[in-house]
This record gives structure tokens, sequence and C-alpha cells, in this order.
């Protein structure tokens, strides 16, 4: 039986990872990916993950290119990064998926700068979500460690690479009972990596020749079929884990009360905990609302997610990133499996930068759409300092130079005297 | 080379395959050579890179008995060799991205030590773009580590693929597709550029060599030295582009060899930092000999000659000949007639 221990998400997912015998691991440090990396490195010292060669690489193009070169030499291979970090690897990342390489990476999600800022939100993980990965976002640290396991199986059956996404202090830093699979029971769940392209000096071939305007569409066409595969392999393998661990994770979609629910909340990552509370709270007052716990981002689960929510006349998206310049990112592809159905979908952005989406905002939030406050053709933004960024407007209206962060933090009175 | 070359060729100095002991001929005399670059590919009539890259990747192939892998940037190499649906490679062969390539020949070569494979080597081949200038962060981490890699940049003085475009290794006053001969200082600006061979001198790996294809069988007896070590290796060898050079296809084995005699570029072997080798000047040239064979110089000649460019350039060649020893107080050798 594994044993449950106080643990903190990083240190649990490390190990988890570890359990899954990468033989290559090559990472780049950022915080909040820092401790997963870290201990990775703890046990390869110690050899107890042996064999493996961890390389500390100059950067983060530098770790994801070496993970290519380990992955198609057959290794079975993972990194982890974030916010900045994913962005250093963009090019690579597409040329990753690209090649259809297995390699398995933990995104520690952080916002992205200007500003900079090191907090939790899901602007780095969706920034690179047509990059050909799949991603499976973690709601709690026990599901994170649970995903890890599966990333590793799901990859690898189908030769593309997974992205699993935590978010980043909130659960990588939180310490809290995990269950940490052990050894055997991982390696009966994930067998060794059989690659279905290798460099071979006894089979040569060519890895990522060019392809043109004859062949490139049908490349892509079976990037897209292989990811579309996915959809039918990742509940298997959650049923899988399931049988064989005991305790549920993964899969597409969650719904949590969302049988007969009018208004459905959609999320992703931890603070779907924080919005089945809310959810509690108003089923016990009578109010039919549920929750979407969205664990595959990509591919992008429509049908289930249309299943999941056709019945109800609100959909309320909540969530950690944004279109800028659009509007929801989650949203807009809410309304892509929603086409054809008379809900109405309301885009609300939350948790940005690390701000926390409590349960009180999240309450208010939905009494607000209950009550028909929220209207669903504007972009909302949860707990929006209006005072903050009406005042800068005003500025930028009158030409008033300088940079606005700097304007609206003095005038917040943060910093200098507040004067202007 | 340890005979004598008593008896060479008119203007190469190559000495007949034939007159030589069979196991110093070169690898392309053999017919069981692995023609790890096979015909068909699509580079330019006379191009140095592809010459130079079948001399390396064969005798690299040699030196381990096939048993290799090679991780390729984006670049001329890359796409003159693999035009869908074919490919010119006899070798397993990864082409990822231009600026990754010494990274990826990391990952698979801790992928094979991970596997306990050390009888498998990794060899990463890259222009002087794909080298000195978006890869030079990955390759630093390279050199820096140790890893096992023989790198290999063939330095054609630009970006050749996207249309001869300056890059840190164009040399000054050279014209390029955007250092045109335009203004008072035409073609690239001197003061500029870097000379990665020492560059990676300075990381002090256990071997760093330069080469021209003009010395061929020069060239692969660095690649055995080089495949002859384990970790971090880097081979720089000269390869004239007529395309972008300017100069005739059947010259580029003379371009390549006024580029050695003049003292241009200097040809040299170092281990851990040290130099270990040169290669004398055997026949010391003016570089206007080298210069007025390339059309990317044909400013300096034009109407008004910039004899005071030339000059510099010739500071240039002298100032490498002092540093390097290039010339021989006594050379040793007789000057043949042309
Ligand atoms: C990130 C990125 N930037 C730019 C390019 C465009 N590009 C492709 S090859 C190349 C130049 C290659 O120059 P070099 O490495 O010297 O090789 P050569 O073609 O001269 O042999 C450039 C600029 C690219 N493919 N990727
Ligand atoms: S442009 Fe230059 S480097 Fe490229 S194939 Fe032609 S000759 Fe070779
Ligand atoms: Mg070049």
């Amino acid at each position: 039986m594994p044993v449950r221990s106080q643990i903190e998400g990083s240190q649990a997912v490390a190990r988890a990872v570890a359990r899954c015998r990468p033989q290559v691991v090559a990472a780049y440090p950022i915080s909040p990916q820092t401790h997963i990396v870290e201990s990775l490195a703890d046990l390869v010292r110690t050899g107890e993950l042996d064999p493996c060669e961890y390389l500390m690489v100059e950067s983060e193009l530098g770790a994801m290119s070496a993970c290519i070169g380990s992955s198609a030499m057959g290794s079975r291979t993972y990194t982890a990064t974030a916010s900045q970090g994913l962005l250093f690897m963009a090019e690579a990342l597409f040329n990753a998926s690209g090649l259809g390489l297995p390699i398995v990476m933990t995104v520690a999600n952080r916002a992205i700068g200007a500003p900079i800022n090191i907090w939790n939100d899901h602007s780095d993980s969706m920034s690179m979500r047509d990059s050909g990965w799949v991603q499976l976002f973690a709601s709690s640290n026990q599901e994170a460690v649970d995903l890890h396991v599966q990333a590793f199986r799901l990859a690898e059956r189908l030769s593309l690479p997974v992205m699993v996404c935590m978010d980043g202090f909130v659960l990588t830093h939180a310490v809290e009972q995990v269950d940490v699979p052990e050894q055997d029971e991982v390696d009966a769940f994930l067998p060794p990596f059989t690659p279905r392209q290798q460099l071979d000096p006894a089979q040569p071939v060519s890895i990522g020749a060019m392809v043109g305007p004859e062949a490139f569409t049908e490349v892509k066409y079976l990037m897209h079929a292989r990811q579309m595969q996915a959809l039918d392999e990742i509940p298997r393998i959650a049923a899988d884990f399931e049988a064989a661990f005991g305790r549920p994770a993964g899969g597409l979609v969650r719904p949590y009360r969302t049988d007969d629910a009018e208004t459905v909340v959609v999320a992703l990552g931890s603070q779907v905990g924080t919005i089945e509370v809310v959810v509690d709270q108003l089923r016990d007052e009578g109010h039919p609302v549920g929750l979407l716990d969205v664990t595959c981002f990509r591919p992008w689960p429509r049908d289930e997610v249309r299943r999941a929510l056709a019945g109800a006349a609100n959909v309320v998206v909540l969530e950690k990133a944004f279109a800028v310049g659009a509007g929801g990112i989650v949203g807009q592809n809410t309304r892509l499996a929603l086409a054809g159905t008379p809900t109405v979908v309301h885009d609300v952005v939350a948790g940005l930068g690390g701000r926390p989406v409590t349960a009180a905002a999240v309450r208010g939030l939905l009494d607000d759409v209950l009550a028909g406050r929220v209207d669903p053709h504007r972009l909302h933004f949860l707990g929006l300092r209006t005072d903050l960024v009406d005042g800068q407007l005003r500025r930028d209206a009158a030409s008033v130079p300088g940079p606005h962060a700097e304007s609206m933090l003095r005038e917040a009175g943060v910093i200098g005297s507040g004067s202007h | 080379m340890t005979v004598e070359p008593k008896l060479y060729q008119v203007d190469t100095f190559a000495v007949g395959n034939r007159l030589l002991d069979p196991a110093q001929r070169s690898e392309q005399a053999r017919a069981d050579r692995s023609n790890a670059i096979t015909s068909g590919h699509r580079a330019c009539q006379g191009c140095g890179e592809v010459l130079g890259a079948r001399y390396v990747l064969d005798a690299a192939m040699r030196a381990t008995g096939g048993n290799m892998v090679a991780a390729n940037a984006t670049g001329c190499l890359e796409v003159f060799s693999t035009p869908y649906p074919e490919t010119s490679w006899q070798l397993p062969w990864l082409h990822s991205l231009f600026g990754n390539a010494p990274a990826v020949a990391s990952g698979m070569a801790a992928a094979l030590r991970a596997q306990g494979r050390s009888d498998t080597r990794v060899v990463a081949q890259a222009g002087d773009g794909g080298t000195v200038d978006i890869g030079f962060g990955c390759l630093s981490g390279m050199f820096e580590r140790n890893d096992d890699v023989l790198f290999v940049c063939y330095d054609n003085e630009g970006y050749m693929n996207t249309g001869v475009q300056r890059s840190g290794a164009t040399p000054p006053a050279a014209r390029t597709a955007n250092t045109k001969a335009l203004g008072p200082e035409p073609g690239n600006a001197f003061g500029q550029g870097k000379f990665v061979p020492l560059i990676a001198m300075a990381h002090e790996i256990p071997y760093v060599a330069t080469a021209t294809v003009a010395d061929l069988r020069d060239l692969e007896a660095k690649v055995e030295t080089a495949m002859g070590m384990s970790g971090a290796r880097y081979l720089h060898v000269l390869v004239p582009c007529p395309l972008g050079w300017g100069s005739a296809s059947e010259d580029t084995i003379k371009v390549a060899r006024l580029a050695r005699e003049t003292g241009i570029f200097p040809v040299f072997e170092a281990e851990r930092g040290r130099i270990t080798a040169v290669s004398k000047i055997r026949r010391w040239q003016p570089v206007e000999e080298y210069l007025r064979i390339q059309r990317r110089y044909a400013h300096l000649f034009g109407e008004p000659r910039r004899d005071d460019i030339v000059a510099r350039i010739q500071a240039q060649a002298d100032h490498n000949i002092d540093r390097f020893g290039l010339l021989d107080d006594d050379p040793g050798y007789e000057q043949d007639q042309e």
C-alpha cells in the first residue's frame, strides 16, 4: 500500500516522475518549477533514479532541444519549466510535436511578463495551446502526481509530447497529503519505452527532413489525427489507472454536480477546489449550479464538454488567462463545443498574476450571473480594481507620458508619495 | 600526412592517392566508404559545404565503424540534402532547428550514456550562422559540460540558405545581401565578427581544430583525431560558397587554399586550450590574390580602387601570420612554377 504522507507538491511530482524511470532529464531552473528539478537532481545524485542522465543545460531552448535529441535516440525523456521558460522553448516545442517525440514536461503555471510576475496564472500554457502538445491540467497535487504517471503512458502510446500543467506555488509549493505511487505499482502500469521512431545506426533514418507544399498539409493532418486519437486514449488510460491505483484521476473532463444544473462553471487547475465549495453552498441554497473541471485542454474534448454543458442555460468560464484584444481562450473553445445550442457563455478572467480566486469572489460572481447582472457580451475581469484602470485610462486620454504599471502603483500609493 | 610530399600536382600540393600507402589514402579512395551524404542532393555546383561534409562524415563513419548519429542545424546543408521525399543521408540523421543543434546533440549523447551505449558516437553539424550566432549559447553550453559530441561548423561566412546575409563570421568588406557595397565603407564593417575556434579553445575542451576544403586529407585526419577522443570537440571548416562569394564553381579548392596561403584563415589544432599544431603557409600570397577571384570583394578593385581597404585586410592576414606563426623563416620547400 502506498504511504500517504505530507509532502510538497513539487517533491511529490519529482518522486512520481522518478518512478516513471526517465532516462534523461534536461532542465533549466525557473520559479516556481525549481523544487521539482532540484529534487530530481537529488534523486539522480543519490542513485535512487538510475540509470538517468541529468543535463544542466544553458537555457530552456537547450533543455527542450536536448529532450528532442534524447527522445529521438530512444530514451524516456522529461523536463519541467514555467512562464518565460516555456516561451523560451517555443520553437523547440513545435519541433518536438512536429517530430512526434513522446517527451513529458511539467509546466508549473506562472504568468508571463511584462510586467514580470512570478505568480500563478495560465498564460504560459495557454500561449502554447496550439503547439501540438497534449495539455493536461491538474486540480490538486494528488492529481498532478497521477497525471504524470499517465502522461508517460499516453505520450509513448501515441508518440506525441504531453504537458502536465500544475498551478505554480498554489500546487507546486503546497504541502499536503499525497499518495506517491510505489515503484512496483508504476512499473506495472507503465511499460518500458518502445520508441516508434529512433535514430539507429543499424537502420539509419532521416528525421526532420524538409517537407514542401506537396505533403505538408498531410503531415499536419496526421498530427491532428493523433491528437484526436488521444481523446479516446486518455479515458482508457484513466480507467486503467483507477483500476490499478484505486483512485480516479485524469480523463478528459470531470463534471461536478452538473446533472440538471442550469448554471455551470467551467474551470481548469487548482481553482476547481474553491469552485466546488461555492457550488455546494449554492446547491444547499437551492440553486441548480454545477462545475465542469476540464482536465484535458489539448486535444479539446469538444463532445464531452458539449455533453456536460448542453443542458445548462448559462455557462461561466472562469479562466486564468485570456487572449488580449479578443477575450477568453477556454471560453472560445467552450462556445465551439456549444455551437447551435441556446446556452449563454460568460467569459470571466480571474486569478491573473497570482491574484487569489477566493470562494467569496466566486460566490459574488455567481450571484451576479444568477441575477442576470453579468453581460455575456463583455469580457469580465473578476475583482478588477476599476479605480486604478480608470485613472490610467484618463491619463492615457490626456497623453500623460510614463509607464502605466508604475503610474498605477503610484496612484495606489504603493510607490512614491502618491501625489501625481 | 606523414609521407613527404615530394611529388605533387601543379598548384594543388596534393599527393596523388596512388602514391600513398593504402592506409594513408583518403577515405574517398576506398570502395567501401560509407557515402554518408550520397549523390542527388541539391547543393550548387562547386559547393564547399557539401564537399566538406562528405569528407568529414565519411571519415567519422570510418573512425566509428559506422556507429554514429548526426544532428543537423537548419541551413544549406539541411535544405539541399533532404528535399521531400528524398534524403541524401546514409546515417541516422536528425534535423531539429536552426539554433539548437549542439543541444540536440547533447541530448543524444546523454541518451546514449543512459542506455550504456558508449560505442555509438554523436556528430553535430551546422553552418557558421547556426554555430557562431543563433546556436552559440547552446554550443557554449555543450562545450562547458564537455558533452561527448564532435561539433562541425561549415563556415561559408554568411547565411547562405536565406540568400547570403551577413553572419558573425562574415569578414570585413565582404559584400552580402545586407552589407552591400554601398556608401563610404562598402561591404561588411571592420572591427566586428568573431573567430569561434579561439572561443572554443577558451572552454578548454579536449580538441579544437580548423581546416579547409583545400586540404581534404588534413580535414580527414582531424576528424580521425577528434573521433579518437571523447568529450566536446570542435572542428571549424572553411567552405567556400560559389554562390555567396561570387567565385567560380571550379575555383572552390583554389579559393580555400588561398585563404590559407594568405594567412586570412589560420589552420591549426589545439588541445585543452593550447595550440598543438599549425599548418604553415607553403607559398605566401598577398590577400589581393584571394580577394580578386571573389565578386563579393569586386568593389575593392573597381573604380576607384580601394587599396586602403585591401591594405586593412592585408594587415589582418599579417596579424594572423604573426599570431599563429604561419610562416616559417625557412619554408623548407622550393617554390614551384605555375
Ligand atoms: C530561428 C530561425 N531564424 C531564422 C531562420 C532562417 N534561416 C534558415 S537557415 C539560415 C541561415 C543559415 O546560415 P548558416 O548557418 O551559415 O548556414 P548556410 O546556409 O550558410 O550553410 C537562416 C537565417 C530559421 N530557420 N530559424
Ligand atoms: S548557396 Fe553556397 S553553401 Fe549553399 S548550396 Fe550553394 S554553394 Fe553551397
Ligand atoms: Mg553559412
